[in-house]
């Protein structure tokens, strides 16, 4: 780890003015990822800004019956919250499917959605890396590329967000507060992680001296159909191959709204209003499903390790959207996938 | 990797309650509180395995809840309560997860361990595990490369009076 300065921020105002005034600073909650990543050299800050202690860890509902969330509500306690585990059980599922106990207790809802790639070559300062160093190149391509994107990916990196709760999020339409120096400003949770294109090297549309504060939560949960289905190389505590959010609003066997979001194949949660939007109005059936997978799926390129996921991906969608249609939803304890 | 300057920072004085003590420390910005425990306290119970938040080796109870030590700036836990392995027992009676693992046979070469016993003290207190199927999950953040993985579910099994 570099030597590095410590500031503990007194309230948010005062982070963001610690921010504007130290260019190389960074902010730190949980610290899960930083921390990793500051081990490993990839992450050199001069200062860090601790903000673990400002008061935004409120769960509240809205007036519209949404419900905010602060941004330094740990991911467990997120989990656990009867508001959550009753409204929105696809996000506590979500959540509850990534990292370890540990972890969860450690991790912030807005560091969550700061994290980084886990690309190997990321992390491995020795080689090229277009998100790490811009303009070296991405030692991806034609690398070991297994765990790598196959949707939305660019010449200059295929790295995927690692994250399960944002795939929830996506799926859920949740917006982000933003604070500024110039006072507050929302954005979708869709619009907040970025493709890579050719500036892989940002991750999120956050501006200097900007701190998130809330993600906010819209009024329809989707509670009683929803599925989170998360594919990985071991059962527990392992970054997704691919993983599914499915939530349907059912009339009987007929879709009124689904929303579907992947994670594990691209740089951000990756939905498809048009995929959701053929299945409005369909019968909940397994051949509107695969539809709707071929959708999502649309321009799906592989390189030399991952071409498995394409396929891997259709089944999960069929399967997460059987089991959130059925309200069968999938257990993240008990592993057998139903 | 704009604006890194290389310049000494101060030591920060802190205060943690450990193990029931009032320990003061002063430490450079970037201590772990791993090594804040090992280095500075000589707790050496808790264990550096990966020091990258991925083995659950440094698992410790931090106001009451389990985290990676690794991944944990000591000096942003100033005033917290921190209990360690070796705060466990008390009065010479070991604590219910010491005794259940020696009943047990619940490792082999004990680097985990502590690890093992903190991160289950967290998760009793937690009350999320019903059956073995939720233990193995929600104690899977702590690896056993010497596989005792089925005695450590059947000591937790024990410590929580469950069969």
């Amino acid at each position: 780890m570099n030597n590095f300065q410590y500031s503990r921020a007194a309230d948010v105002a005062d982070a963001i003015r610690l921010l504007a005034a130290n260019p190389g600073a960074r902010l730190i909650a949980g610290g899960t990822n930083l921390i990793d990543l500051m081990k490993e050299n990839v992450e050199r800050p001069s200062r860090l800004i601790d903000i673990s202690r400002l008061p935004l860890r409120k769960v509240e509902e809205t007036a519209d019956g949404g419900l905010r969330i602060g941004a330094l509500v740990p991911n467990s306690d997120l989990a656990y919250h009867p508001l959550i585990e009753q409204r929105y059980p696809l996000l506590a599922s979500a959540i509850l499917a990534g990292a370890s106990a540990q972890l969860r207790n450690m991790a912030s809802v807005g560091g969550n959605l700061m994290q980084r790639t886990r690309c190997a070559y990321f992390y491995d300062t020795a080689t090229p890396c277009n998100k790490r160093n811009p303009g070296t190149g991405c030692s991806a391509l034609d690398g070991l590329n297994r765990n790598h994107a196959i949707l939305g990916t660019s010449a200059s990196c295929i790295a995927t967000n690692p994250s399960d709760m944002s795939v929830a999020l996506a799926a859920l339409g949740a917006l982000v507060h933003i604070a500024r120096p110039s006072g507050e400003r929302t954005i979708a949770l869709t619009d907040f992680h970025r493709l890579p294109g050719d500036t892989p090297h940002v991750d999120v549309n956050l501006g200097a001296g900007e701190i998130i504060i809330a993600i906010e939560l819209p009024p329809l949960g989707f509670a009683q159909n929803y599925s989170y289905l998360k594919i990985r190389d071991r059962l527990s505590y392992a970054f997704a191959l691919v993983s599914v959010a499915a939530a349907l609003e059912l009339e009987g066997n007929a879709i009124t709204q689904a929303r579907i979001a992947l994670g594990g194949v691209a740089h951000k949660p990756w939905r498809s209003l048009e995929a959701e939007a053929a299945l409005r109005g369909q019968a909940a059936t397994v051949d509107h499903f695969s539809h709707a997978a071929d959708l999502l799926l649309a321009g799906a390129t592989a390189r030399a390790h991952n071409g498995f996921k394409i396929e891997l991906a259709r089944r999960a969608i069929v399967r997460t959207l059987t089991q959130a249609a059925d309200a069968t939803p999938q257990s993240q304890s008990h592993k057998k996938i139903a | 990797m704009a604006d890194v300057t290389h310049e000494i920072a101060e030591r920060i004085p802190i205060n943690l309650v450990v193990n029931g003590v009032r320990r003061t420390l002063d430490l450079v910005p970037w201590t772990t509180l791993l090594d804040a425990l090992r280095d500075h306290l000589a707790l050496t119970g808790t264990k550096k395995g990966c020091d990258h938040g991925q083995c659950g080796a440094c698992t410790v109870l931090v106001d009451g809840r389990r985290v990676n030590s690794c991944l944990t700036l000591a000096i942003m836990k100033d005033g917290a309560e921190i209990t360690t392995v070796e705060g466990l027992a008390s009065d010479g009676t070991l604590h219910p997860l010491q005794q259940a693992f020696i009943d047990h046979d619940a490792f082999q070469c004990g680097y985990c361990t502590s690890g093992q016993i903190c991160s289950a003290a967290g998760l009793l207190a937690e009350g999320r595990a019903a059956d073995a199927d939720e233990i193995r999950e929600l104690m899977s953040g702590n690896l056993c490369r010497c596989g005792a993985y089925p005695n450590i579910v059947a000591a937790i099994q024990q410590a929580m009076g469950r069969p």
